[in-house]
């Protein structure tokens, strides 16, 4: 055979493997409104950047009559390929090759560009589609999925891992996403459960579709599963890119500066704020008054809203943004919103993005649910993420910092590095109302009208202790800045604190309220 | 999400701040103190088997009910002595998690 006659052969062996699972289970796919995974990968990468491996692989199962059945790739592409310019390793499960299915060689092709993207430091994309083990493959594929549970945690904070979710993803097959750092869905196409509406309903009688069990929304704001949620796959790509855009290759790097740019002059910082403490507003729009571009990327938005977290940049460097949302449930700390800030925290002390915290809170949501749902676990896991943290660590107090929540929203005691306090701000141990019903009591109680005697104290305690200048007495504040100094400070800070070097105890790890 | 409309206020240590709630605190569970009378359901599941009738003396450790949840029969049986006063299943029904089976006099 001649050179010519074997580069014909390998075309048509490639044109025969690129098809997937055919033109029918293409067709299919398209009906159920998604992309086939080869789209997928070309649309998240650069163009003509997709460098595929294990086309040709196949798998080996003989039981069931496996043998008698090819599956082109085993069901999974993968690759290398850059998103802007930025290397990535990639793998994309493919529905068209039965369903997906993770069997033994599936598996050994996930693994190995896991493997690939850590010996090149490099971020990980996964993208899942997937009906989960094959199960004519039985042990194997069990084994298979462990093989990667056990590499995601090995890469966890080395390099960012990346989950997508584009079809079902259930069983054992969602821990993979669980353990990674970002999962993105999409609304009508992702499901992620570990039990699926059949088995409940045989079980247990309780009727429910999958949308509802464990679709994009229910994961974007019931359970905080999801980081991302997109009405589109073209949306959800653009998220993927964009978040690529924030963080480093991996945790040796630090993220790649941007152009700086000024915020829009749209945002006014010192309009924003309501006078009255009990006012609501958002306090996104402060972050946009703050960043480059007025470009605030949030994660997890609408789960936990109580907290907003995300990127944005001060003088083109990536900063983690932590603040309470006033909008929200008064802004308060609880299971939920401790949760998601402090795996934020030691994302960000992880991957050398260093974090703003803008504190505005009445304290802890009260409630028996609270308590019995374990807030004094969770609470104690920002606590933790916040002490360890090693990165710059910047807090601003801008309106009302009460009790236990002014310790855990990143205070001095915590060891921030640079502490600044609005004019306006209230550093207490409980709101001025609280406190002066409990601490002026007899008072109250005993004067001929109680509730002007009340408004009275209120008011003292207020005038007293309901501002920066105690605790900057103290030097638990530096500085108290005016509202329209604050983008400044902030880029000051960042700018100092670029070679933080902290001592912290030799351990193997700590042993966080997991 | 804003709707000045929408605004509730909640009220966090004797403060009350104007806010928005979220769907899941507005379908939080209210907590009920247990009430010892009240044989709840502890896992949804479907009634196997009733053995007692209203009016019935039963005695400590006594079987009451086999539920079958989970490809299980459990057994629910009465730590105390009791006297039945109602029963709110029959047999091969289909009841919800905390589903009040039975209530005690």
């Amino acid at each position: 055979m001649s050179l010519k006659r074997k580069i014909l052969e390998l075309k048509k062996r490639r044109e025969q493997v690129l098809l997937g699972g055919g033109e029918k289970a293409i067709e299919k796919q398209v009906a159920m409104g998604k992309m086939t995974a080869r789209d997928r990968v070309l649309a998240i990468l650069d163009k003509d950047s997709f460098h595929e491996w294990d086309l040709f692989v196949e798998h080996d199962a003989r039981d069931f009559d496996m043998d008698k059945k090819v599956l082109h790739g085993d069901g999974v592409i993968i690759g290398t390929g850059t998103v802007y310019g930025a290397p990535i390793c990639i793998y994309a499960q493919d529905f068209t090759v039965a369903g997906g299915s993770l069997g033994y060689m599936h598996a050994r092709k996930i693994t190995k560009i896991m493997d690939h993207a850590m010996k090149l430091r490099v971020p990980i994309i996964g993208i899942n589609d997937s009906g989960g083990a094959r199960i004519q493959e039985g042990v194997n594929s069990l084994a298979g999925y462990g093989e990667i549970f056990f590499r995601n945690t090995q890469a966890s904070g080395v390099i960012p891992q990346i989950s997508v979710i584009l079809g079902p993803c259930a069983g054992g097959a969602v821990y993979s996403p669980a353990l990674t750092d970002f999962v993105f869905m999409v609304d009508n196409i992702s499901k992620m459960f570990i039990t699926g509406p059949e088995v409940i309903k045989t079980v247990l009688g309780e009727d429910i579709s999958m949308e509802d069990l464990g679709g994009a929304r229910v994961h974007s704001e019931i359970t905080g599963n999801a980081h991302f949620f997109a009405t589109s796959e073209k949306e959800c790509f653009d998220q993927i890119k964009k978040l690529i855009t924030f963080i480093p290759w991996n945790n040796a790097r630090k993220a790649l500066p941007f152009p700086p740019k000024k915020p829009k002059s749209k945002f006014k910082i010192d309009a924003i704020i309501p006078s009255d403490a009990k006012q609501p507003y958002d306090i996104r729009d402060v972050v946009r008054a703050v960043v480059d571009d007025s470009d605030f990327f949030e994660i997890q938005e609408y789960w936990a809203a109580n907290i907003v977290i995300g990127f944005g940049r001060l003088n083109g460097e990536t900063v983690g943004f932590i603040c309470n949302q006033p909008m929200v449930l008064a802004g308060v700390l609880d299971v939920d919103s401790s949760d998601k800030a402090a795996r934020f925290i030691r994302y960000c002390d992880s991957f050398s993005i260093p974090i703003v915290t803008l504190v505005d809170l009445p304290g802890y949501l009260p409630g028996v649910d609270q308590e019995h749902a374990g807030v004094i676990r969770h609470g104690a896991k920002m606590l933790y993420a916040y002490s360890e943290a090693t990165i710059p660590k910047i807090t601003l107090i801008l309106r009302k910092a009460y009790g236990g929540g002014y310790i855990a929203m990143g205070s001095r005691h915590l060891r921030a590095d640079f502490v600044y306090a609005w004019p306006g701000a209230e550093i207490a141990v409980m709101g001025p109302d609280g406190a002066a019903n409990i601490i002026f009591k007899k008072e109250i109680a005993e004067a001929e009208d109680p509730e002007k005697m009340r408004k009275l104290k209120v008011k003292e305690y207020k005038e007293k202790f309901a501002n920066p200048y105690v605790a900057a007495a103290k030097g638990y504040i530096d500085t108290v800045i005016e509202p329209n100094e604050t983008r400044n400070v902030l880029l000051h800070a960042i700018e100092v604190s670029k070679d933080k070097t902290v001592y912290t105890p030799n351990k193997k790890h700590g042993i966080p309220p997991f | 999400m804003e709707h000045k409309a929408s605004l509730k206020s909640l009220t966090v240590e004797g403060t009350k701040y104007r806010t928005l709630f979220t769907k899941k605190f507005e379908n939080r569970k209210i907590w009920e103190e247990p009430d010892d009378r009240k044989i709840q359901a502890y896992i949804p599941g479907t009634i196997l088997k009733v053995y007692v009738q209203p009016g019935q003396q039963v005695k400590a450790g006594e079987d009451l009910i086999i539920l079958e949840a989970m490809k299980m029969k459990n057994h629910i049986s009465i730590p105390f002595d009791a006297k039945i006063k109602n029963i709110n299943v029959i047999e091969g029904q289909s009841i919800a998690k905390d589903f009040c089976l039975l209530e005690l006099e």
